[in-house]
């Protein structure tokens, strides 16, 4: 039997700034608040210990029920706490905000997802190809996704990428990602979205850029385009295969973030 | 004639829910069979069913609890044995379609139908006896409310058998709950065993809150209120404020579904946000509706255990009335990940830490309490130390989440299922097992055995840690919530540690059963004769064991916060008061409405769900019949004549000397 540990997966595992910066403030957060929660559970066992009824050398204050200093500081230990984390999750919400672009020299990679019944369609805008449920990148590159839904709502998430983002029909949604370093990072739906929610995969491949080029150029000289036909069978409920569209139609992203007439 | 209603509803092909079904049928007969051979049935009726004496329905709520606890708890063996099996392309032996019928049935029986009746359950009990009256204000309103909530439980368990469960998760998030993605009928059982089960919830919201305004035992002003009717006070006011949403927000799904509205739909102008908004502005709430009453537990145990006052009353009150408030502007940080601006995901953030501080507060409170103490180690104690312990893990985890940044990559993930495990089992249900072992005697007339109490304790606390500490992991390795397998062999040594905490839990509970059934056994040897088991402070403890019907013969004059503990302090026990000048009493008469209120809500529910049209019109003109009958009584209490009060206080008085 295999066994992962937490830091070589997931989300303490990450591969873009994005990821990185939320470990960074998951693990920061995580530590401030350990400095009280451990000293409180000592201290609430080892009083809970030392005041047993059974303990003579313990003094019994039977009537002792308020010292206006302690409460100041239980208020104000937490206070404190909240005031600190607060701040973190003031400027962190604005950092990592999903709509803030990535300070990068590189153009970013500009992706249009589409979640259906239940897999991923990725719509690559300037290039006018598309894949199911396979996503390449061009590693170092910011990529720059719109994303909704043709279905119910599922959430876009790859975890070593960082944040994730509901794809909801009728709407759309933005979020800014990238990956540092070629690789293959496992992507998900995050939202229960009915019978086959747990294939719902994909594998988001980075590539160095010539690579990806040349996986663009692979992908234009495929056999399926992704028309009004190839787009209504592919919607029907199921799961699907990785595979690429040569093209796709016009205006398909922004026919389908409209919802359902 | 009977709608869509057909032979196909009932799941012949599936094993496992026929046969679960066919031997719930065969222990229900069973038990139907005992009682009314047995001779039991006219107790029953008189004593129980019709009964509007509030302890009595707090234990009813209790009996609700604890047999739905079991039904949830297999749902949850269920799923963690298919998630020890289905990895790296296994299919595990659930398939999806059944696989999503029981996550979503858990969550909504672990909620409605054990937490919300365990917590209503011991206010019941326990709030007039602190507040030292005789009964709530709406005595048949509080009949009506029980028979409601299990009313709820049985239509949806009715589902097992006939058609099926919502396979939507327990909030039911549209549009997967539209009827164009959802149309079985299991979105209907659903709702309408919610609808159902939420009325009886609103109207115990209004009847205790309307109580503990307004009726106190003379001298006992809000300062001297015990802790746990203070945090029920919050807990009502909550319901009031919040279950109405909830009835309304499944109206609009209603709507949608019967009618052909568009409220959430993909279509039309829908948007299923708005219904996201809408039940996380019920949920949230809800969650301080069950872990308010919890703290209050907790709040009297430790100071009784500990043999002192609660350490800071007084801040112990704001606390509990800042969380209270709190709770409804914190909504949004349950769907951070639905692309709202920064400025808005740190309002929510901020607010949801906030709460941290009065309840960090409370735990600090607690901690003094201990403090100069002469703490005694019994069961209920544990269960409140155990508590403080994974509390506090629970309450770390839940602040993590509300930084925006760190949900995007937690939201959805196997940590939020650990993170609300964690304060809902080490919260809640510890303060409904401490509650429960704590008013115990008080209720039945004799003790619970502690060394069986005691090992359900460790198991429920090592099960706890055993089961979701590598769901904690988990989610950050990535997988998420709700999956039916998954392809990452490395995660199944997680996934059969917490199988294997569920199986130590499954102990524990087995060890609750046990202690019942050894202690109602070995009752004679654990009467409580004094009334008064624990040494305890509030006015409970100052009546018999079992009390009578009555409560109190004559209704304390409160002079201080902790009213019994100075009564004994002084002298004043009720027990040497000498007194033989007994009133009459007049006490609320039993009524039937209740249950037959609950027969017709259940009629009309099913026959809405199977869209049965004349069925449904008989439900509701019995329910309105019910309610005109009832309204037609002209006798709505009954006399306690003075010389019964004088015969059981003198009992009372030989069996404490």
């Amino acid at each position: 039997m295999n066994f992962d540990w937490p830091w070589q997966s997931g989300i303490l595992d990450p591969q873009g700034p994005i990821g990185a910066a939320e470990r960074t403030i998951l693990l920061n957060a995580t530590s401030i608040m350990l400095a009280v929660v451990v000293p409180v559970i000592v201290l609430t066992l080892a009083f809970a210990w030392w005041f047993r009824a059974g303990n003579r050398r313990a003094i019994y204050l039977p009537d002792w029920e308020y010292s206006g200093h302690i409460e100041l500081v239980v208020w104000a230990i937490p206070a404190l706490v909240v005031l600190f984390l607060g701040g973190i999750c003031w400027i962190g919400s604005h950092d990592l905000d999903p709509r803030k672009p990535i300070a990068s020299d590189a153009r970013p990679i500009e992706i249009d997802v589409v979640s259906l019944d239940w897999k991923w369609l990725f719509l690559y805008r300037a290039e006018g190809v598309a894949s199911v449920n396979k996503l390449v990148v061009p590693a170092g590159v910011p990529l720059h996704f719109r994303l909704t839904s043709a279905t119910v709502m599922n959430s876009f998430f790859v975890p070593q990428l960082g944040s994730q983002i509901y794809t909801m029909a009728g709407m759309t949604t933005q979020l800014h990602l990238q990956a540092d370093r070629p690789g293959t990072y496992p992507g998900i739906s995050a939202q229960f979205s009915g019978r086959d929610f747990a294939d719902m995969r994909f594998d988001l491949v980075a590539v160095a850029p010539a690579d990806f080029a040349a996986w663009i150029a692979e992908a234009r000289r495929g056999k399926d385009a992704l028309d009004e036909p190839g787009y209504a069978a592919l919607a029907r409920p199921g799961t699907a295969a990785p595979a690429t569209f040569k093209s796709v139609a016009p205006h398909l992203f922004e026919t389908v973030a409209m919802g359902p007439r | 004639m009977f709608g869509i209603l057909t032979w196909d509803a009932i799941p012949f092909d599936q094993p496992i829910p026929l046969v679960a079904a066919a031997l719930v049928m065969v222990v229900m007969a069973g038990i139907a069979v005992t009682v009314i051979l047995r001779g039991w049935w006219p107790y029953l009726w008189r004593e129980w069913i019709t009964s509007v004496d509030h302890k009595r329905i707090g234990v009813m709520y209790g009996v609700l609890a604890f047999v739905m606890l079991i039904r949830g708890f297999i749902d949850a063996l269920m799923m963690r044995s298919q998630l020890a099996l289905a990895a790296d392309g296994a299919p595990g032996y659930l398939p999806p379609e059944h696989y999503n019928q029981i996550f979503s049935a858990h969550g909504t029986i672990m909620i409605f139908f054990v937490a919300m009746p365990f917590m209503i359950g011991l206010m019941n009990f326990a709030v007039p006896l602190q507040l030292g009256i005789r009964d709530v204000a709406f005595p048949t309103l509080n009949s009506v409310s029980f028979w409601l909530s299990a009313a709820g439980a049985l239509l949806l368990n009715v589902s097992l058998v006939v058609g099926e469960f919502a396979k939507t998760g327990w909030l039911a998030y549209p549009p997967l709950s539209e009827l164009s993605f959802s149309p079985g009928v299991g979105v209907d059982y659903y709702l309408w065993s919610l609808q159902i089960a939420g009325v009886g919830s609103l109207l115990t919201g209004i009847n205790f809150t309307t109580t503990i305004l307004k009726l106190r035992a003379p001298g006992m002003g809000y300062a001297r209120m015990p802790i746990f009717c203070w945090t029920a006070l919050a807990s009502n006011l909550l319901i009031v404020a919040a279950f109405p949403i909830l009835t309304a927000t499944y109206a609009m799904l209603l709507l949608d579904r019967y009618l052909g509205f568009h409220f959430f739909t993909n279509e039309a102008g829908g948007n299923a946000m708005m219904y996201v908004n809408l039940i996380w502005a019920w949920g949230h709430p809800e969650v301080y509706i069950l872990i308010l009453p919890a703290f209050g537990i907790f709040s009297e145990v430790i100071a009784t255990f500990s043999g002192k006052p609660l350490f800071g009353y007084r801040s112990m009150i704001a606390a509990t009335l800042s969380i209270c408030m709190l709770s409804f502007v914190v909504w949004l940080h349950h769907f951070f990940t639905m692309g709202a601006g920064a400025d808005v995901n740190a309002f929510f953030g901020i607010m949801t830490m906030i709460i941290a501080v009065p309840t960090g507060v409370k735990v600090f409170n607690w901690i003094f309490t201990l403090f100069g103490g002469r703490v005694r180690f019994t069961s209920p104690m544990l269960w409140a130390l155990g508590f403080i312990c994974t509390f506090v893990i629970g309450g770390m985890t839940g602040v993590l989440m509300a930084i925006p940044p760190a949900d995007f990559v937690l939201h959805n993930s196997l940590f939020l299922v650990a993170h609300f495990h964690n304060v809902i089992i080490g919260g809640v249900l510890f303060g409904a097992f401490a509650g429960y072992t704590y008013w115990f005697p008080k209720a039945f007339g004799f003790t619970l055995d502690e060394r069986l109490g005691k090992a359900s304790f460790w198991c429920w606390l090592v099960g706890f840690y055993l089961a979701f500490m590598p769901l904690y992991l988990l989610g950050l390795m990535g997988a998420t919530r709700r999956l039916q397998h998954y392809d990452v062999p490395g995660w199944q040594p997680l996934m059969i540690a917490a199988f294997a905490g569920a199986l130590v839990i499954l102990a524990g509970i087995g060890f609750t059963g046990a202690q019942l059934v050894v202690s109602i056994r070995t009752r004679e040897r654990r009467r409580d004769r004094t009334g008064d088991p624990w040494h305890g402070r509030t006015l409970e403890w100052s009546t018999a064991s079992p009390p009578p019907a009555w409560n109190y013969a004559v209704l304390p004059n409160v002079t201080q916060a902790d009213a019994y503990w100075g009564m004994k302090r002084a002298g004043l026990t009720a027990n040497n008061a000498a007194q033989d000048d007994w009133q009459a009493i007049a006490l609320p008469r039993r009524t039937s409405v209740g249950v037959v209120l609950a027969f017709f809500a259940t009629v009309m529910g099913f026959a809405l769900v199977w869209h049965i049209w004349w069925l449904a019109v008989a439900g509701v003109i019995g329910l309105a019949a019910t309610g005109v009958a009832h309204a037609w009584r002209t006798e709505h209490e009954e006399e306690i004549a003075a010389d019964v009060i004088a015969e059981s206080e003198r009992a009372r008085r030989r069996a404490a000397t």
